[in-house]
């Protein structure tokens, strides 16, 4: 199995590698030829590189993906500051602070507007399970009920460094991927259906109601 | 302190609170707090104040009905009253007659129930719904008719022909999940409507169902740049009520922290301000200073946003040993760095231009509007707690309140910034001689607060933080409600911003300086 390299991180230090092979499994399981592999690895390499953040805070987090951005952490040494305000040019949203029933339809409009291969990032207690506010009437219980979750960044709120790890784990997903076969052929995504049978249950389960 | 109110039947109430107004000056409404007394009835507790001789009257109205509860409005009396009842509308579904506006603020329009109604049931009727938010352009007003029965009348927000521009929930300049609905004219604002609750997190009602130290944790997550006020406020309301009197070194250890947070607050406040309007670098100074004043939370408190220091009679745990060294070096680092904010920004053509003069706001309206904290001073209200009220150390330490007479968005701009070296000065007088004693008052395992009804504030990073609490001797609390410091400024957003360009909104909104978690709780 290819090992991604990132910066000077040896692959051992990275936690939870088992996660991160049995991913890879899956993204491999169709194979592709060595010639389409090395143009793969290539746009990877840029990709992984250059992923776009769309500003989108709600609200504690967001203060600290701000400090994330600014001097002392700059998240420019990744490649990453490059900030959009819309979800048009963005790659990977992520999701800082909590998200409550009135701002899920538009969070989910947003993730639809960004462009494919787009990814997210769940930051803090909040948007993975409800965090602190998981006994209140008002919150989404976790926003991997609405939108499909690339890495989770635990804390309240985590702290810069684990925002880092976050998007470096997220470089080491993109470095995998095989562009050419299946990232940028959604039909063939193996997380695609299993996201789509979700959305259709919630709608579902609403129609009921 | 406790609140001493007068009871008011709903029929006298609109008569009582214009004598009031008028014979007494009360033109502040500080507070304004939906209740749910169970078998009584719902009821409001509106809280006055004279801005002139600093009287205080509380007053309580009472509808037993519980089926139809109605009150006459006050929002012709106060300006703020206006939102505030809209709020009360929303939580507990009392109908305010002659509001112009009665639609909800918080939860979206087809939202079934009132959830801080003791027997509603908000997670069970109400699933998540992932259709489109509506937004209605009509609203209705309600009268009450010859016979006793309420009349409905339709109120147009936006005519057929307006042209209405979004601005959010999803924006970079609106400071978190605002939504602004703006009418224009050209380019120039007709009408601003916010819709509020994108990040309404129910806290008031998970309040009910915690004991006493378990709602200190969420008060650090609603204005999370003045952590250390909220918590403040909260902790000083049930020591309060309990009677429990903190040690002189907790005194100045929260008077020290409250100034830390206050210029974290500020410095944040200049850095977005200057990004809103372009200025990059400045708001990557402005982050540089801040992280110093982090690192001293660090150390203290372990964390660097939620801080989480307070606690019921005292904080968490002591200084840390390095706590004096690290502010006293940070002293003379802010100072140089206040210069270099004026040399970069204070003076540029540009931030001049899109400041001064664009967005007045007058002190006979921040008053009406409740509009507290810099935002009032600014207008030339006199309005700091810490003056008026001091608590904990501000007593004794010598400083200034900053004020200015132009209210415009330059004023509002300088006021943070010479606030910030006032709370030096304040840092100053405290730092070398912060007295010895226990850092944390031995209290009960089970906290429980004396029946009663409570209210307590301090001066938070942007206004008047206030915390009223009701209590029935349990060890939960049977209402809190925090006075919002942001709410009042978004509502004046509308006044504000009429007549000024699209453009200005922007800075308008950086300059009034809103935290939305805060706002919608
Ligand atoms: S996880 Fe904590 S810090 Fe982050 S948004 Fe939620 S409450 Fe705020």
């Amino acid at each position: 199995m290819k090992k991604p390299k990132i910066k000077s991180i040896p692959y051992e230090e990275f936690n939870d590698n088992e996660t991160f092979e049995s991913l890879v499994q899956k993204l491999n399981e169709n194979g592709v030829n060595i010639v389409v592999k090395s143009l793969d690895d290539l746009f990877d390499w840029g990709r992984s590189n250059s992923l776009w953040p769309l500003t989108f805070a709600t609200s504690c987090c967001g203060i600290e993906f701000m400090a994330v951005c600014a001097a002392r952490y700059d998240i420019a040494r990744f490649g990453f500051e490059v900030t959009r305000n819309s979800p048009r040019h963005a790659d990977v949203i992520l999701v800082s602070g909590t998200i409550v029933k009135k701002m899920a339809p538009v969070l989910k409009r947003l993730y639809d507007q960004m462009a494919d291969p787009k990814y997210v990032i769940a930051i803090g207690g909040c948007s993975i399970s409800g965090g602190p506010f998981r006994k209140s009437y008002h919150v989404v219980m976790g926003v991997d009920e609405i939108i499909p979750v690339d890495v989770y960044v635990p804390g309240c709120p985590p702290r810069p460094e684990a925002f880092l790890y976050g998007m470096m784990q997220l470089q080491r997903i993109v470095k995998v991927e095989n562009f050419f076969g299946t990232t940028n052929r959604k039909e063939r995504d193996p997380f695609k259906k299993e996201y789509e049978e979700r959305s259709e249950k919630i709608l579902a389960s609403q129609e009921e109601a | 302190m406790v609140l001493d109110y007068q009871i008011i039947a709903p029929a006298d109430l609109h008569q009582e609170m214009l004598r009031l107004r008028a014979e007494k000056g009360m033109d502040f409404l500080v507070n304004l707090t939906g209740m749910d007394w169970g078998e009584e009835g719902f009821g409001v507790v509106y809280q006055l104040e004279s801005t002139q001789t600093g009287e205080q009257i509380n007053i309580k109205a009472i509808c037993a009905d519980r089926e139809n509860p109605t009150l006459p409005t006050v929002s012709d009396i106060w300006d703020i009253a206006n939102i505030y009842e809209r709020e009360v509308y929303d939580f507990l579904g009392i109908i305010f007659t002659g509001h112009p506006d009665m639609r909800r603020i918080y939860l979206r329009e087809d939202w079934v129930g009132y959830p801080l109604r003791k027997d509603d049931k908000p997670e069970e009727q109400n699933p998540l719904r992932m259709d489109a938010v509506p937004l209605s352009d009509e609203t209705v007003c309600y009268e009450m008719g010859e016979d006793g029965k309420l009349v409905k009348r339709k109120n147009v927000i936006f005519e057929q022909d307006d042209y209405v521009v979004n601005m959010g929930p999803q924006h970079p300049s609106t400071h978190g999940v605002l939504h602004f609905r703006v009418a224009l004219e050209g380019e120039r604002i007709k009408k601003v409507d916010p819709v509020l609750g994108y990040i309404h997190r129910g806290i008031e009602k998970m309040n009910e169902s915690m004991t006493y130290p378990q709602t200190l944790a969420l008060t650090d997550r609603m204005d999370y740049l003045g952590a250390m006020q909220n918590r403040h406020a909260l902790c000083k309301v049930i020591e309060e009520a309990m009677g429990v009197e903190v040690s002189d070194r907790v005194k100045v250890i929260r008077t020290i922290m409250d100034e830390l947070q206050r210029i974290d607050s500020h410095i944040l406040f200049f850095s977005c301000l200057c990004q809103d309007l372009g200025a990059t670098t400045a708001f990557l100074y402005g982050f540089r200073d801040r992280e110093k004043v982090l690192d001293i939370f660090e150390e203290t408190c372990g964390g660097r946003l939620i801080l989480n220091y307070n606690t019921i009679g005292g904080v968490q745990a002591d200084l840390h040993p390095n706590f004096v060294r690290r502010v006293k070096e940070f002293i003379p680092v802010m100072r140089k760095g206040l210069k270099e904010y004026n040399d970069i920004f204070t003076g540029n053509v540009i931030a001049r231009n899109r400041m001064e003069g664009v967005g007045i706001l007058t002190k006979d309206q921040v008053i009406a509007m409740g509009c507290t904290g810099g935002t009032g001073r600014a207008s030339g209200w006199h309005n700091d707690l810490r003056k008026l009220r001091p608590y904990d150390a501000y007593d004794r330490v010598d400083f200034k309140e900053i004020t200015f007479e132009k209210g415009d968005s330059f004023a509002r701009y300088m006021v943070r910034l010479l606030e910030i070296e006032e709370s030096l000065k304040i840092i100053e007088q405290l730092i070398d001689n912060i007295p010895e004693g226990s850092y944390q008052e031995k209290m009960k395992p089970i906290i429980k607060v004396p029946e009663g009804t409570y209210y307590s504030a301090v001066e938070g990073s942007r206004g008047q933080f206030g915390v009223f609490l009701e209590s029935r001797g349990d060890k939960f609390p049977y209402r809190i409600h925090y006075r919002s410091t942001g709410l009042p400024l978004v509502y004046a957003m509308d006044t504000v911003c009429r007549g000024n360009l699209i453009a200005d909104l922007v800075t308008i909104g950086g300059t009034l300086d809103y935290v939305v978690p805060d706002i919608d709780r």
